[in-house]
């Protein structure tokens, strides 16, 4: 990248429209430090190696709650950063999609770390409702360690999504933007996942390419975001009546998935 | 307002005799150490708190209020004489409050209440269940009395009891866990973990005080200053420098080569945040923090300089 690219990330994190101290960091520990780095490293991801496609941006609201709710594709959560450079670099103004992260993050040292000051934090349902509350942008990943688990056979498809989403979109009147992730699979073809060695490690599992390393290939992907998606009610609905919900958020992303998947071909 | 104030000879009971007699109430002390310097409209009691002559205090002095932070940590008192402290001292102070018809019983308890961990919530309410004694055993006395005072709240229903929980303090006192970890040159910190701290001033935790006796809320509150801020940040903020010690050399190095010494337990306090939400508070008694995040370090770095 660029000494122009790197002021304008300086720029952009500046413009974020979140409420950082005089120290630069926000309530919740968000730290304009932090972000400027981190941007700089997932910006060379996201133009150069990846280059990255997106479309449907402007259907993220440009201020205000919502969720980001999309499909995992490949190994570990490249999908997530995709999906948090291209709020924070392609919307105007930039918006720092907030993630709900794997429990085994916050307890390994130097990740755990940056993803605090990052924000992204442990996906826990009192830190969702306390975001959306405060008019974040939240990212959502239902189908969980199960999503980024699938193997290269399976890189198009959707496995069971929780319900905890819909839930606390009903209860924070949060519209749901559906989005696709394209390209997951080919960029780490995961051909097993070592679950063993991974409870070893303190992680779900330890993905297996074909040339053994799980290090991502350059190939490019795609972030397909839908029109956002209002359901009525409280939140406290019987588990019929959310699972319809949650399949019509189901049904939207694989819409844009299938959509994706011929844009990008 | 006739107000007893139990540790008045600590750092807090000092700031908040102060500022509770600037603003017209009558301030009685009751502390087993002196206040040597103790100003005019002031009386002190050099009493045990457990002991007999405590209960003339409350049976002479006609009181309308206590405000109870006689508790010590085990930073301050090892072993079984801290449980006796926190413990028995708290009970006394219901006990007599009942009988001599006190209004309003104030408990100043901590935040550590709630716990540091990987999955713990980030800003912790009111109603959670106290998780720090899994990790910190050493904590289990204060949260017993903090869990103690709340019981009172519907034990004696004409007492007005308030438990408070309040962050780390900062200031020019130096008082407190978080003043004594940062007093030093080097600070220890987990190598790979820099977690959120929440702290105020000395004299917003007086504030705070006034409000409540104020306010006279019934029920269980959290304390807070200005937004946390990770460690490191503190630490350079006051002038401090930060030291990476591998989690496995940690517990051989504190207390050592310069190094604050620190319970074994409290290694998961700087591993993971312990941040509150303090809103309730806030709410109930209009309280507001005088010194906001810079002003609150500066205060402490100004007292405590390193020499260069």
């Amino acid at each position: 990248m660029t000494q122009l690219d790197f002021a304008d990330i300086q720029a952009r994190v500046d413009r974020l429209e979140l409420p950082f101290g005089p120290l630069g960091v926000d309530p919740y520990g968000i730290s304009k430090r932090h972000l400027a780095r981190g941007f700089r490293v997932l910006g060379a991801f996201y133009k150069h190696y990846f280059r990255t496609r997106v479309r449907g941006i402007e259907r993220i609201p440009q201020r205000g709650r919502a969720m980001l709710v999309g499909n995992h594709s490949g190994g570990f959560a490249v999908d997530a950063g995709m999906a948090l450079a291209a709020a924070f670099f392609e919307m105007d103004p930039p918006r720092l999609a907030q993630g709900m992260a794997e429990k085994f993050i916050h307890r390994t040292p130097i990740f755990g770390s940056w993803a605090c000051r990052t924000g992204q934090f442990t996906g826990l349902p009192e830190h969702a409702e306390r975001l959306l509350e405060d008019e974040r942008l939240l990212l959502v990943f239902p189908e969980g360690s199960r999503g980024t688990a699938k193997l290269y056979r399976e890189r198009h498809s959707l496995v069971d999504f929780g319900t905890g989403f819909v839930r606390l979109a009903l209860k924070t009147k949060a519209p749901i933007v559906p989005f696709a992730f394209v390209g997951g699979g080919e960029a780490v073809p995961t051909i097993a996942n070592l679950y063993a060695l991974g409870k070893l490690l303190g992680v779900p599992y330890i993905p297996v390419t074909p040339y053994l390393l799980p290090i991502p290939l350059p190939v490019q992907v795609g972030l397909y975001f839908g029109a956002p998606l209002r359901f009525l009610g409280t939140g406290n609905e019987d588990d019929a009546h959310i699972a319809m919900m949650v399949d019509e958020v189901k049904q939207a992303i694989g819409h844009l998935l299938e959509q994706g998947r011929t844009d990008l071909a | 307002m006739k107000v007893l104030i139990t540790g008045i000879a600590g750092a807090l009971g000092q700031e908040t005799a102060l500022m509770l007699r600037d603003h017209g109430h009558d301030v009685v002390g009751m502390d087993v150490r002196k206040w040597p310097s103790a100003e005019g409209g002031i009386t002190v009691h050099q009493v045990d708190l457990r002991k007999r002559a405590a209960e003339d205090v409350f049976r002479r002095e006609a009181l309308d209020a206590v405000i109870h932070m006689a508790t010590v940590t085990a930073f301050a008192v090892r072993g079984e004489e801290r449980f006796r402290i926190n413990l028995g001292g708290t009970r006394a102070v219901f006990e007599h409050s009942r009988t001599y018809g006190v209004k309003h019983v104030i408990f100043v308890g901590r935040h550590t209440f709630y716990g540091a961990g990987p999955d713990a919530p980030l800003f912790h309410t009111e109603d959670e269940p106290p998780m720090a004694m899994a990790t910190f055993p050493e904590l289990a006395d204060l949260v017993a009395a903090d869990l103690f005072a709340a019981t009172e709240i519907w034990r004696i229903p004409e007492l007005t009891t308030t438990v408070l929980r309040v962050c780390y303090t900062l200031g020019p006192r130096g008082h407190g866990t978080l003043a004594a970890f940062l007093r030093g040159p080097y600070v220890p910190t987990l190598a790979g973990f820099d977690p959120l701290f929440h702290y105020l001033h000395e004299k917003d935790v007086a504030l705070a005080l006034l409000r409540t006796l104020e306010k006279c809320p019934r029920g269980v509150f959290n304390v807070a200053g200005p937004p946390p801020l990770p460690l490191s940040v503190i630490i350079r903020e006051t002038g401090r420098k930060r030291v990476r010690v591998p989690e496995p050399l940690f517990p051989l190095l504190v207390g050592r080569l310069g190094l604050p010494r620190l319970p074994r337990g409290a290694t998961e306090h700087i591993k993971y945040p312990v941040v509150v939400d303090a809103s309730a508070f806030q709410r109930t008694t209009g309280f507001a923090c005088a010194f906001d995040q810079s002003a609150t370090l500066c205060a402490y770095r100004k007292a405590f300089p390193i020499q260069k």
